[in-house]
């Protein structure tokens, strides 16, 4: 029994789930395979692992929604979860790779025998194995998330200075990362992947395959954010963003609610990377990079925060407008992106969804938007973008 | 003009363990606590002790370190100095507020604070006296009797009609309302009341001190506030606070008729 009577797990949700999973799932495929390739329908093979990118951002968006929309909690780093989930993916395909690289060595990947590297150091050890690797996926991401968290959550660390220290923290691991003494690649990242559990990566299958994963893959992420939200947890949540000091007056605690959303969300960004390192075949520092994570933070609101479905939205609209105009035009490319944020940011505070809100708020019918935004943290992101 | 430290009848830690809850004993003690900002001293001394069952008025003029004594009672302020105990044994000192307040220390802040973004009952079904862990909330589930509470307690602070609004749109009153009512669902055995009447019509007031009445019955309230009208109301006991110490104690007859109060309200 709830509180509202606004049943959030109605058959109209669950409709509405199932039609988009349709759509992502079947009808996705059915167009690349089963059509002329000549039709206008047909979804080309160039275009699934496009597509595949694109949900793997609208995980890592959701992820942020989660934290941002719903606890305040504006992390400009979060795209560390993205690579660190993705980093170690990509371990595990390049020890896939085997004698098939340039040097053929067995065990060690290139790049470390071009640094004359004699053993494979020991936290590479376990990657050989799919199951290590996807766990590592969570793990790592999640550990991180956990130990920062408990510390800036625990010295109360919020708002604009939390946005602050995710950065730094994110740029720390870019730096780090670039150095090839640590042992990831250096400045090239991990490239050159072979196979995924025995299938070829450029096989349009392993593509489709791949693809597919990453629909069922987000799917299975809102569902779990959408739990989270709409439980008792989810309004402790809300309460917390807007009043901190007075849930913790009610007997919460503050720090352990937050930091349970942010590593449940650092660990959705990670299984994200995961899935979008196989699709576009590499992953280096460059993903750490403070912009990124900052792009990110734009999806989210220009969808809409703390809607959930507003955060796929925008990160599949953002990214769409990207791939075109970044081939189209790639020098307006940034200051579109600026020019969307900052009209966003002014005109549009509810993002996409607030927008469809308000057309909808013209006819009889009407629905209350699932969590009203906190106008104040755009000021946040407005310093960062200058 | 720090009046003597009031002996302590339940000196800790060896007593209080008994749970014993008779009236007569003491369930918050403040000895010597002591908290400066910046060279200010917002306390200086207090030392305070309310009885179990006790309705409790504390009065004094502006920056006389009434809200800083519930910043420390709650955990959100650390004294410099002094000791706060709850039931005997309880170093609140040590506590954070969360770990305070699932003692059974509630407070009601001097500007409203309710969670404008959820609803009516929302902000009810967060007060619900339930477990607090994070595991436990996210799997919470509202039984009928919990549901059938937050109704009594919308019934009771006359907001049944405004159950599913989003709590920022209340008016100010409501809002106060809605405060005390979160107080009232968890049935906690201290209250700590910031101004409850500030902003309210005199209806209001009158219904709130009625309210207050009903609640001291089977609780410990404190109750900080300027409107004397509303003090003279709840004819408790009067503590009169002045640069952070406590200046007088009593009645409210004796208070008022008290030199020193006088020189201090009507002096300056």
């Amino acid at each position: 029994m709830r509180v509202n009577e606004r049943n959030p797990w109605s058959p109209r949700f669950w409709l509405a789930f199932a039609a988009v999973g349709l759509v992502l799932v079947i009808l996705v495929p059915v167009l690349n395979r089963l059509v002329a390739p000549d039709s206008a329908f047909a979804v080309p093979d160039y275009i699934v692992p496009l597509l595949g990118k694109y949900l793997c951002f609208a995980m890592l968006a959701l992820s942020l929604d989660l934290i941002w929309g719903y606890a305040g909690i504006l992390s400009l780093g979060h795209g560390a979860f993205f690579a660190l989930g993705g980093y170690s993916m990509g371990m595990y395909l390049m020890r896939q790779i085997g004698t098939r690289g340039v040097y053929g060595n067995p065990v060690l990947p290139d790049f470390m025998v071009f640094l004359n590297w004699q053993e494979l150091p020991w936290f590479w050890w376990g990657f050989d194995s799919f199951a290590f690797a996807i766990v590592m996926v969570m793990l790592v991401p999640g550990l991180l998330a956990l130990v920062f968290g408990w510390l800036a959550f625990r010295s109360r660390v919020t708002g604009v200075y939390l946005s602050i220290i995710t950065q730094a923290m994110t740029y720390a691991l870019m730096l780090a990362f670039f150095r090839n003494d640590m042992g990831f690649g250096g400045n090239n990242g991990l490239t050159d992947f072979k196979e995924i559990l025995g299938f070829d990566l450029q096989d349009p299958d392993t593509r489709l395959g791949l693809y597919i994963a990453s629909a069922i893959g987000l799917g299975m992420a809102f569902l779990l954010c959408r739990f989270i939200t709409v439980s008792k947890l989810g309004r402790v949540l809300l309460a917390l963003r807007d009043a901190e000091s007075r849930v913790r007056f009610l007997g919460y605690s503050a720090t352990n609610a937050k930091l349970f959303v942010f590593t449940v969300s650092a660990v959705l960004a990670g299984v994200a990377g995961a899935l979008y390192v196989p699709q576009v075949g590499i992953i280096n520092p460059s993903e750490f990079s403070p912009a990124n994570s900052i792009e990110i933070a734009i999806w989210v609101a220009v969808g809409g925060r703390g809607t959930l479905s507003g955060a796929i939205l925008g990160a599949g609209t953002v990214n769409l407008a990207k791939s075109w105009l970044t081939g189209a035009a790639p020098e307006i490319w940034l200051f579109f992106l600026g020019g969307l944020f900052v009209l966003t940011t002014l005109v549009f505070p509810r993002g996409i969804v607030g927008i469809i809100g308000q057309l909808r708020a013209l006819s009889p019918r009407r629905a209350r938007p699932t969590a009203p935004p906190l106008v104040a943290d755009e000021r946040v992101l407005t310093e960062r973008q200058a | 003009m720090t009046p003597a430290p009031a002996p302590r009848p339940n000196a800790p830690p060896q007593a209080g363990k008994r749970g014993v809850r008779a009236g007569g004993d003491v369930l918050l003690y403040l000895d010597g606590i002591t908290v400066s900002f910046d060279g200010f001293r917002a306390l200086n001394e207090l030392s305070l002790v309310v009885e179990d069952g006790e309705l409790r008025t504390i009065i004094g003029p502006n920056g006389a370190g009434k809200t800083t004594m519930m910043d420390v009672v709650t955990g959100k302020t650390r004294p410099d100095a002094g000791e706060v105990f709850f039931r005997g044994d309880h170093d609140l000192t040590k506590l954070d507020e969360a770990e305070i307040a699932n003692l059974g220390i509630g407070r009601k802040f001097q500007r409203p604070t309710v969670f404008e973004n959820l609803t009516v009952a929302e902000n009810l079904e967060l007060a619900l006296a339930d477990s607090r862990g994070t595991w436990r909330t996210l799997f919470a589930r509202l039984s009928p009797e919990r549901r059938e509470r937050i109704a009594a307690t919308l019934e009771r602070i006359g907001l049944a009609e405004k159950r599913g609004e989003p709590a920022g749109a209340l008016s100010h009153g409501q809002k106060q309302w809605l405060e005390i009512g979160m107080l009232l669902i968890h049935d906690r055995q201290l209250l700590l009341l910031d101004e409850p009447v500030a902003g309210m019509t005199d209806r209001e007031t009158e219904e709130t001190a009625e309210l207050i009445l009903g609640l001291a019955r089977d609780r410990t309230i404190v109750v900080v506030e300027h409107d004397m009208a509303f003090v003279r109301s709840l004819g408790a006991k009067v503590t009169v606070l002045h640069e952070g110490s406590v200046l007088a104690e009593g009645s409210i007859e004796h208070v008022q008729n008290h030199p020193r109060v006088i020189e201090v309200y009507l002096g300056r």
